[in-house]
């Protein structure tokens, strides 16, 4: 690990005198402050984003990347970055005591290009969406020690007072995305109520350097022998780092349990007295889970940690954020080119608000189960436990966490619900799920390699181009068993017929893909009408008349 | 033969958290009273004797107690 880079100082234009106002100011430079950043400038829109330090994350923070937040970063040219730097895992096993109660395949099937999950440092993450950044340096203005100072909203913008080195200025948006992180300064200057359930368990996470021969899974364990009536839990990060999080109960004195002689008496009860073990970086917490009741506060803009927060079993806090830029910036870009109302903003807060309590219930079963507050709860605990040796529907009900994964839109009003039944397949609101293509000169490669970024048609063949005839002029993607020549679509090649298959297609299939590669609509052949309405209803047009294609 | 498939159809995390929600403000007495009526009343919806023991014998076992009384 290279030592902490620190980023330059540079006096803004606003300093000498400059003006205008600007389409998106984001507050906060973390993973899905720089993931905001870069997706708006990959559809052109010009972003200042302010820190008020001038470094990344210190001590590793979130560690474990889920594959949907790998595909976004795909999208977005980050994606292979974080993964061939990653540790690579899809494999869980729960014990209880010494014995091996559950062991979990996050994804069994092949065919996919990302992992279930890579583990990452968050500096390293970071870094690697910093110098992704640069390569928008017309779009994107990195501003470090800029702190935001105060915050004034209109009717059709935000005015911000920024503190700098040389003096403070004022800065105009058109909107700002608060991405400030738990703490958020922005919800605490708004005055923004955030509530939720807070966890009397405090819990140890070191993170150490060693050389062990762990295998590449997360494990975790109930009432361990090495650390006796707790949990423990165990994830190998890259450069020889492992990740041990220690559950010390409600007692515990945060202060004395983060001394490093307080500490190595644990790791080395886990990893051996053999093994030489150097401490990374250590912290004591309690956790919470809670949100903002609304995301969205006339401009201002709420994502990640600033507008929700949860425990860290489940990998869902920094998976969490990601996917909440992912579900934001291209309803801004739209808004802002006037291609939508100003009303899809709202549909972010419906969307992500629905993932966030998804998240928040997730973790909340995941933390009563480990650390049972009453009698009764234990009993119930200890009984799954006793019981999941041997009966499988216990294994079930153990909760170690349950990790981030996708979250269906399947309720927001932006999707169209089947018109006819369409059994399997791709229901709207959900992710795009990957598939390997060829593409039509038989180059190997990726169904969501040509998803997301744009709305798209995405139509399956039989042995003749569909006729997309009238259809949405949007960018179209033709899958079928062998090539074809269809004009003004990309052709793919789907030879084993695994795409047809996760996508319950036959010829004629469609689906409108939304830019953040979710299903808006799909129809069991091209129906240009339909589409027209569906694509009308995923700009927040709902009672939009329906504009018939010519 | 009790059930080996996933009789909770994938809900099995709700299914435990109204188990906890229906204790929630009970004393331990009141927990205990509230399990035994639960079990008389899912006993009953299982109905069958045979795998009622079975189910009987599997909870005996994982308590590491003595044997139950023989299924009969």
């Amino acid at each position: 690990m290279s030592p902490t880079p620190r980023f330059p100082y540079v006096p803004p234009p606003e300093l000498a005198g400059a003006t205008g106002r600007r389409p998106v100011v984001v507050i906060g430079s973390g993973p899905v402050g720089l993931t905001c950043a870069i997706d708006l400038a990959t559809r052109g829109v010009p972003v200042v984003v302010l820190d008020d330090d001038d470094t990344v994350a210190t001590g590793s923070r979130a560690i474990c990347w889920a594959k949907r937040t790998l595909e976004i970063w795909d999208r977005l040219g980050v994606g292979s970055r974080m993964v061939e730097t990653g540790v690579t895992w899809s494999v869980g096993r729960v014990f209880h005591r010494d014995r091996e109660l559950y062991r979990f395949d996050l994804l069994p099937e092949s065919g996919h290009r990302r992992p279930a999950f890579v583990n990452l440092q968050q500096y390293y993450v970071e870094r690697f969406l910093i110098e992704r950044a640069a390569a928008f340096p017309d779009l994107i203005d990195l501003r470090w020690r800029n702190e935001v100072a105060g915050l004034t909203q209109s009717r059709d913008g935000v005015r911000l007072e920024v503190t700098t080195p040389d003096g403070p200025y004022a800065l105009e948006a058109a909107w700002v995305i608060a991405a400030d992180g738990a703490r958020s300064p922005t919800r605490t200057r708004m005055g923004l109520p955030f509530e939720g359930q807070r966890f009397e368990e405090r819990f140890l996470i070191a993170d150490v350097r060693m050389k062990a021969d762990f295998p590449t899974e997360r494990l975790f364990w109930f009432e361990p022998t090495f650390h006796a009536g707790q949990s423990a839990l165990l994830h190998r990060q890259p450069d020889d780092v492992f990740r041990i999080d220690f559950q010390l109960g409600p007692d515990a004195d945060p202060e004395r349990e983060r001394q490093p002689e307080r500490v190595m008496p644990r790791v080395r009860a886990i990893v051996g007295a053999g093994t030489p073990v150097e401490l990374a970086w250590c912290s004591v917490y309690a956790f919470r889970c809670a949100r903002l009741e609304r995301f969205v506060h006339g401009r201002v803009v709420f994502v990640g940690d600033s507008a929700h927060v949860v425990s860290p079993f489940g990998a869902r806090g920094g998976n969490g954020g990601v996917q909440d830029a992912d579900n934001l910036c291209w309803k801004l870009a739209l808004v802002l080119a006037g291609e939508a109302p100003e009303g899809l903003i709202d549909s972010y807060d419906v969307e992500r608000g629905h993932g966030a309590d998804e998240n928040i219930l997730n973790s909340s079963r995941t933390t009563a189960f480990m650390t049972p507050k009453t009698r009764v709860e234990r009993l119930f605990r200890d009984g799954v436990l006793a019981l999941a040796a041997e009966a499988p529907f216990a294994r079930r009900l153990l909760n170690a966490g349950r990790l981030s994964r996708p979250c269906s839109l399947a309720g927001s009003p932006l999707q169209t619900p089947d018109g006819v039944p369409m059994p399997g397949g791709v229901a709207p609101g959900s992710a795009c799920p990957d598939a390997p293509v060829r593409d039509g000169a038989g180059r190997p490669g990726w169904l969501l390699d040509h998803l997301g970024g744009a709305f798209t048609l995405l139509v399956f063949a039989g042995e003749a181009c569909p006729d997309l005839a009238g259809c949405a002029d949007l960018p179209r993607v033709v899958v079928g068993p062998r090539p074809l020549d269809c004009p003004g679509a990309t052709m793919l090649v789907d030879p084993d017929g695994v795409a047809a298959a996760r996508y319950g297609a036959g010829p004629g299939t469609t689906y409108l893909i939304r830019p953040d590669a979710h299903v808006a609509a799909r129809f069991p052949a091209p129906d240009p009408a339909g589409l027209a309405r569906s694509l009308a209803r995923a700009h927040g047009r709902a009672d939009a008349p329906v504009r018939e294609a010519a | 033969m009790l059930r080996q498939d996933d009789g909770f159809h994938g809900r099995g995390d709700d299914v435990y958290g109204a188990l906890l929600s229906a204790h929630e403000g009970l004393s331990d007495d009141e927990s205990a009273a509230l399990n035994a009526r639960l079990v008389l009343i899912l006993a009953h919806e299982v109905g069958d004797v045979a795998r009622l023991r079975e189910a009987l014998a599997l909870a005996r076992r994982s308590l590491g107690a003595a044997p139950g009384p023989a299924p009969g």
